[in-house]
């Protein structure tokens, strides 16, 4: 049976490690290949890196960052942030990534999810969406640029579409959940898994190890993001996993 | 020496570390000279079915490849590298594979789950092999892919399940051998297979 994944997120300014509340608030807490290989020993199941200042600025510290870590883990790589072109996809998967994961520039040129995918595979092509229930509570919409901009495009048309076009897998950003460590966005993750048939990463609200136990059993989810919760040293990806297990949750335990 | 093929598919970083981690020598090339003199070949792969072929083609290692396993020395795909070890890929467009392992590798629209195959799926032993001696059942791996292979009993080594239909995992025929997952992407066990690959070349 494929295994529930458990996926650390760290995102990353300047070449260190940041975590951020609500995308503000910023602390460092490090080297991004050394927290990367200290998950890689707890059993993580995948690290994503998400570089997120680079819409705004140079991304040239990244690309050491990243081969570094694709050299140095035993396990896959996940990189994302201010990917903009098919250049940016070769960039990234030419120094070790697995996956690289596009955002902003996905909604404004759909057609790159298509080209990414035709030329290096479905399953390196990871569509981050970060959406928001809307005012009136009839759906969610999607933003971009880290949270800033509205694009008015509504959750679901736009996951289905991006399946449509080759994505492989889409990471879901809750931003009502998101730095609020109260819990993964259960209504919004269960909409969209049954909305698609590609796997789905939640993100967005994880405060504890419950949470994550939590989000695979009231969803169908594949895999579970978080950030603080490893980051702080709050709990091991050990000892999520041992919750799961406990819960009768198919996870990769160390053995 | 083990030579990684270099066929311009994919970064070949993580799984050269991963051997030179289990003290290999390690050599990245494309020369044919080099590929011919190793003890064990890897010929890894992201990318799709008749890119690698061209690539295969347009750098001259159809011929060689076809060498290397005439003179039995061991050859390990992995991923892709493992689908073109097949005779024939359907991915984009049918496309003639280099034959060495039987059967042929399909689309997986008849598994009922979710496409591609991504993440850590336990091995289920078929017939037991060397390469897997410190593999123990039910042992998690790392697989992202959307095509599978379909191949005879007798080549069929390890499979995981996944949607009803059992994914081939590990084929051998002789001395060639295919991945299916990334044993390099594996944590711990996958650290096991390629050293029991260390152990088949140097034996």
């Amino acid at each position: 049976m494929l295994a529930k994944r458990i996926i650390p997120c760290l995102d990353i300014k300047d070449g260190k490690v940041v975590k951020g509340v609500n995308f503000v608030g910023l602390k460092d807490v490090g080297d991004p290949v050394e927290l990367a290989k200290e998950y890689d020993r707890q059993c993580a199941d995948e690290v994503v890196f998400l570089d997120i200042t680079a819409t705004y600025e140079d991304r040239g510290i990244i690309k050491d960052v990243i081969q570094r870590a694709a050299n140095e883990l035993s396990i896959p790589l996940c990189v994302g942030g201010g990917i903009r072109s098919l250049e940016d996809f070769r960039m990234i998967l030419s120094v070790g990534a697995d996956k690289v994961s596009v955002n902003s520039a996905a909604i404004k040129n759909p057609q790159l999810i298509k080209e990414a995918s035709d030329e290096f595979g479905v399953q390196c092509v990871v569509v981050a969406v970060d959406a928001k229930m809307r005012e009136d509570h009839s759906g969610w919409d999607v933003y971009i640029a880290g949270g800033r901009e509205n694009t008015g495009i509504d959750l679901l048309e736009w996951v289905k579409k991006c399946e449509a076009l080759g994505a492989g897998e889409i990471l879901l950003t809750s931003m009502d959940a998101d730095g609020t460590r109260e819990g993964f966005d259960i209504e919004m993750l269960k909409t969209v898994v049954e909305a698609v048939h590609i796997p789905v990463i939640a993100s967005g609200g994880c405060g504890g190890k419950e949470d994550i136990a939590d989000v695979f059993e009231k969803t169908n989810c594949d895999a579970a993001l978080a950030a603080s919760l490893f980051h702080y040293q709050e709990a091991t990806v050990d000892e999520v996993k041992e919750i799961c297990a406990k819960r009768h949750i198919p996870v990769r335990r160390n053995r | 020496m083990i030579a990684v093929i270099d066929y311009h598919v994919g970064n070949l970083g993580s799984v050269t570390n991963a051997l030179r981690r289990l003290d290999m020598d390690v050599e990245v090339t494309s020369d044919p000279e080099v590929i011919l003199q190793a003890d064990g070949v890897i010929l890894p792969g992201v990318g799709t079915f008749p890119v690698a072929m061209k690539n295969l083609e347009n750098e001259h290692l159809i011929e060689v490849l076809n060498e290397v396993k005439a003179k039995k020395t061991p050859i390990m795909g992995i991923c892709l590298g493992m689908q073109v070890l097949f005779e024939k890929g359907y991915e984009v467009e049918e496309t003639k594979g280099l034959g060495f392992l039987d059967g042929e590798v399909k689309y997986m629209d008849d598994v009922k789950a979710k496409i591609p195959h991504m993440g850590w799926n336990q091995l289920v032993i078929n017939h037991p092999h060397p390469l897997l001696k410190y593999v123990q059942e039910g042992d998690y791996v790392y697989f992202v892919h959307s095509y599978r292979a379909h191949t005879t009993d007798d080549e069929l080594i390890a499979y995981a399940s996944y949607g009803g239909v059992k994914v081939p995992a590990v084929v051998i025929k002789d001395n060639v051998i295919g991945c299916q997952f990334h044993p390099e992407k594996s944590g711990e066990v996958g650290k096991k297979i390629l050293l029991a690959f260390k152990e088949l070349v140097s034996c």
